[in-house]
């Protein structure tokens, strides 16, 4: 992997694309097709490049796998502490309408917030499959 | 038209899935798998799920194959699939039978985009004509994903969070710091 | 032949399934076995997805240009378990690895060999 110079000019110039792009899924995924799922495997192809280019141990230096094993607990605590959230201000678990003055503006904010715990947990995850598939090949 | 073009895409797909079950050797298979998901994602955006046909371009075509070409890489000296060659009637036959019996199942399921079919009757006739009142979110996939199903997306982010948390402890190596360093003094 | 035009996209769908569900059978190497089921779960999603059609609809984003759309909700329980299935699938490598560092093998009937049941 140390001759792959038209690869890694390339990767360095898609890398940064596919990650605008995954952020625009994510946070546009109200009014055009989009949304958590899709921007977490997005996000995770990103770095999955920068893994094939550059090696595993360049990626894992720009995301270590501890903080990834934090960041996937804390999409799925997101998600739930919104719920809980909803159920503290008086209405059900889930129950977005109660997060705001307005139901329609509460439902917005609890979309937006559950959406990004999503992603966050999914990205997190495939990454972390992925690093310790890769850790056996090179382990071996 | 757009019924030709599924047609012809599923054409494809079938001879891709046969090309997957015939072909020995397991790299050449996670190519063709890649392939398969490609098409699979063209067909979302002909049945009208554009946000099924993202999912599936990234995940199939991207992290799957990914996945499938390092789990290669970890066992290695095993990528020759070996089998007869001739076909296995049990397996063969049951597979018939199955199929067979869908298909008399279909006779009860309405043609293709049929308006007046159950499915556009029930649930999913409300999400369409108050979702966006109700959440004030145009891209109904989301609303329904988000909202009014809330829970159930809540449940599968935890499936993968568990499937995440299972590899990590099938696959991480136990720490055993004396015993190597015994190992490596020993000459 | 109407009847016909309009199921023969189910057809096909269920001989994509019915390759997928012989390839999980017939295989003896566990990564094959996985393939076969990933055909075969993509069937059934394409099966769900497809059910969700409508004649002269549009992909289910509102917009006032359009009156018709698809059902939203296959596609939404589809798009969850497409994600949930790679997650799935790479638990099932995962098993794969440790089955290959126990027993060498990847081949069904070597590994009922080595424990005595083999057929």
């Amino acid at each position: 992997m140390t001759h792959n110079l038209i690869l890694r000019v390339i990767a360095k110039w898609m890398i940064p694309v596919i990650l605008l792009f995954a952020l625009y899924v994510q946070f546009h995924g109200d009014y055009s097709p989009g949304g958590g799922f899709q921007a977490g495997v997005i996000f995770t192809t990103a770095f999955l490049l920068h893994a094939l280019a550059y090696g595993r141990d360049a990626t894992m230096r720009i995301i270590p796998e501890n903080t990834l094993k934090y960041l996937s607990c804390l999409g799925v605590l997101i998600y739930a502490g919104v719920g809980v959230t909803s159920m503290v201000r008086g209405g059900n678990f889930l129950d977005y309408s109660r997060l705001a003055s307005t139901p329609i503006s509460g439902q917005h904010i609890g979309i937006i917030l559950i959406e990004l715990g999503v992603g966050i947990t999914v990205a997190s995850v495939m990454l972390l499959i992925f690093f310790t598939f890769s850790r056996r090949v090179i382990d071996q | 038209m757009s019924l030709l073009i599924n047609l012809f895409l599923l054409g494809f797909l079938l001879i891709i899935a046969i090309a997957v079950m015939r072909i020995h050797n397991l790299m050449a298979m996670a190519m063709l798998f890649g392939l398969y998901s490609l098409l699979v994602s063209g067909l979302f955006v002909v049945l009208d799920a554009p946000d099924v046909a993202f999912t599936e371009a990234a995940v199939g075509t991207g992290i799957s194959t990914v996945l499938m070409l390092v789990t290669l890489a970890s066992l290695r000296n095993s990528h020759e699939a070996r089998y007869p060659g001739r076909l296995k009637k049990g397996p063969l036959l049951l597979s018939l039978l199955m199929g067979a019996m869908l298909v008399y199942g279909t006779h009860d399921i309405a043609r293709l985009g049929e308006p007046s079919a159950p499915v556009h009757q029930q649930v999913g006739k409300h999400y369409v004509e108050k979702g966006q009142q109700e959440t004030g979110i145009p891209n109904l996939v989301t609303a329904v994903l988000a909202s009014y199903r809330g829970f159930d997306t809540l449940g599968e982010v935890t499936v993968v969070l568990t499937a995440g948390l299972a590899v990590l402890m099938l696959l991480t190596r136990p720490r055993k710091p004396h015993i190597k360093m015994e190992a490596r003094n020993d000459p | 032949m109407d009847y016909a035009i309009g199921h023969l996209n189910y057809w096909l769908i269920i001989c994509v399934m019915m390759v997928g569900l012989y390839t999980l059978m017939s295989r003896g190497n566990l990564i094959k076995k996985v393939a076969g089921l990933n055909i075969f779960q993509t069937s059934v999603i394409l099966f769900y997805v497809s059910l969700g059609k409508l004649q002269g609809g549009t992909a289910p984003i509102v917009s006032p240009e359009f009156v018709l759309y698809a059902n939203p909700l296959p596609q939404v329980l589809m798009l969850t378990a497409i994600v949930v299935g790679v997650a799935t699938t790479a638990l099932g490598f995962a098993l794969i690895v440790r089955i290959k560092e126990a027993y060498g093998s990847m081949d069904e009937s070597e590994i009922n060999r080595m424990d005595g049941t083999g057929t």
